[in-house]
């Protein structure tokens, strides 16, 4: 147990370590970060500068090493617009994005779940066909546009919802479906097939041929084996909430780092850009780390894997 | 695809035609002064939507294509080379594969063309270069068991290398997962071009994106509904169409595989 969850950590350190190299990457593509951080009309003279005082002269293997020190003390540098430091600047929109990531999760699950119950158990009903429609409409439908319609729907036309901004329950009403819905037709289609799996496993009817009745079966027997794929994939759906959260953010002028991030990759500010992308792919590792865990003490049998 | 390919014949009208005087005609069907119909309407620049819509298909399905082939090829030599030899190639691979996971995809994809510009050939690689994980695992999975198969083994017992082995005993069968998960990740890949033209980081204007179409169209969103609804819907029918046309081919082929 103890080992499992030692050797999960030291993978996650190395993971860590990997996005910090691929951060640090994203300044060196073009081959020469002080072009890519100074306006085009900066002087040749302020060029040479720049280089210098940056250190971009050094070795290659010095400039990650000394980004690493910095990451690792949260000193991401400047933001080259707002003259802050970059990583507080992320910190500061962080919460406004677990927000919206934790509000569409919560959407998800409170959706996704029934949804999936109802589809096993009913199964080849109407209203399993229905969900499967939804589920798949909702899977290939564009989180854009998605957003632009409820925009045009709810709040253009019907003029229900607040299109912009955050603060009130109604301003996350939109937002948080917008991020959702595509989490929720995954869902839905995993607790369809994990219930399906199941529900035609011997211990249910065992339980069936004993008389326990159908509400029973379904809640206390077959949820709880059901509910382990779930788990993981609640795990990698935040993955995938986080990074929607950039496009629907931008949709609806949510104040989170995804904003934030688009905005600095337009102002060519990429101190924030680094310190946005290093705080969501950590966040993401974290929480999966967290997950695993949480795991082994819900299920056993997964720390022989 | 037949109407990415057919674009040019099937469009009623030059998709960067401007007229002003024409502009952000209603739909369905209106007519502009020298009696033309443009069956969805114009935008704000008096270009006809369908035309646009049409023509938009072209990028989105030459991403689709060309992304999927790169990642798929990627994901595939990845895939045979960690199942097939384990060990410490497998554990640096997989590793590879969680880090390339742990990240916001959409937000490397903005920085990495925010930083190199955007351009076709950008997107492509970008894409095609960081989705080749799913390939990579369904692909080392299948490996993992037809390794220890008869046939294998024989092969290897009669004297083959592993390259011939690789190439001619494994490939074969790992195919049919692959082109599932190719399937489905086109579907996922039309999406990721579109959001990106959406942002402003796609193929660049005058050439019409479905997603640039989005963006002009949420501009103009309380006077003209038209102007977003229609690109999002051929969206909406092109995923949807390649999401069940791979659900198919899986059921067919192979249903038993964990997409």
């Amino acid at each position: 147990m103890k080992d499992y969850v030692l050797r999960r950590l030291g993978q996650s350190v190395l993971v860590l370590f990997g996005i910090s190299f691929v951060v640090f990457l994203i300044l060196h593509l073009t081959g020469d970060p002080a072009l890519v951080l100074l306006p085009p009309d900066a002087s040749v003279e302020d060029v040479r500068r720049f280089r210098q005082e940056m250190g971009f002269n050094d070795p290659f293997l010095v400039q990650y090493w000394r980004f690493l020190g910095g990451a690792l003390r949260g000193d991401f540098g400047q933001s080259l617009r707002h003259g802050e430091p970059a990583f507080g600047l992320v910190l500061e929109r962080m919460p406004a994005t677990f927000e919206l990531a934790g509000a569409g999760l919560a959407l998800a699950l409170v959706l996704a779940i029934p949804a999936g119950i109802v589809s096993a158990v009913r199964r080849n009903t109407p209203l399993d066909y229905a969900s499967t429609v939804v589920a798949l409409l909702g899977q290939s439908m564009p989180t854009f546009w998605l957003g632009i319609m409820l925009i045009l729907v709810f709040s253009v036309h019907l003029n229900l919802l607040p299109s912009s901004g955050r603060g009130t329950l109604p301003h996350v009403i939109l937002p948080a479906i917008t991020l959702g819905l595509f989490t929720t037709a995954r869902i839905t289609r995993l607790t369809r097939s994990g219930m399906l799996d199941v529900l035609g496993q011997d211990y249910i009817r065992t339980a069936r041929a004993k008389g326990v009745a159908d509400p029973p079966i379904v809640w206390k027997h077959a949820l709880k084996n059901a509910a382990i794929p779930i788990v993981t994939i609640v795990g990698i759906e935040l993955g995938t909430l986080l990074g929607g959260s950039v496009i629907t953010e931008t949709i609806f002028a949510w104040p989170g780092v995804g904003r934030l991030s688009v905005q600095a990759i337009y102002n060519r500010d990429y101190p924030v850009v680094q310190a946005a992308v290093f705080v969501l792919a950590s966040t993401f590792v974290l929480v999966n780390l967290m997950v695993d865990v949480v795991y082994t003490y819900l299920d056993p049998r997964i720390r022989l894997r | 695809m037949l109407t990415a390919l057919t674009a040019p014949w099937l469009s009623p009208f030059d998709p960067i035609w401007q007229d002003i005087g024409e502009r952000r005609l209603k739909p369905p069907g209106f007519r502009d002064e020298a009696g033309r119909v443009h069956l969805l309407g114009t935008d704000h620049l008096g270009r006809d939507v369908l035309a646009r819509v049409i023509h938009g298909a072209q990028p989105a399905l030459l991403v689709g294509v060309a992304a999927v082939a790169i990642s798929g090829v990627l994901g595939m030599a990845a895939g045979l080379t960690s199942g097939y030899f384990g060990g410490r190639i497998d554990d640096v691979l997989m590793r590879l594969a969680d880090i390339q996971l742990a990240f916001p995809f959409i937000l490397l994809a903005i920085a990495v063309i925010g930083v190199l510009g955007p351009s076709l050939g950008t997107i492509i690689a970008v894409i095609g270069v960081s989705s080749w994980v799913v390939y990579a695992r369904v692909v080392r999975g299948a490996v993992l068991s037809l390794r220890e198969r008869e046939f294998v083994q024989a092969a290897l017992a009669l004297g083959s290398g592993d390259g011939r082995v690789v190439l001619r005993h494994v490939l074969p069968n790992v195919f049919t997962p692959w082109l599932v998960v190719a399937t489905l990740d086109m579907a996922r890949v039309i999406v990721i071009e579109s959001a990106l033209s959406f942002l402003g980081l796609g193929v660049q204007p005058p050439t019409p994106t479905w997603g640039g179409m989005l963006a002009d169209g949420r501009v103009y969103i309380s006077t003209a509904w038209w102007l977003a609804t229609f690109p999002g819907l051929a969206i909406l029918f092109t995923v949807l169409g390649i999401n069940l046309f791979g659900d198919g081919l899986r059921d067919t082929l192979d249903p038993r595989l964990p997409l």
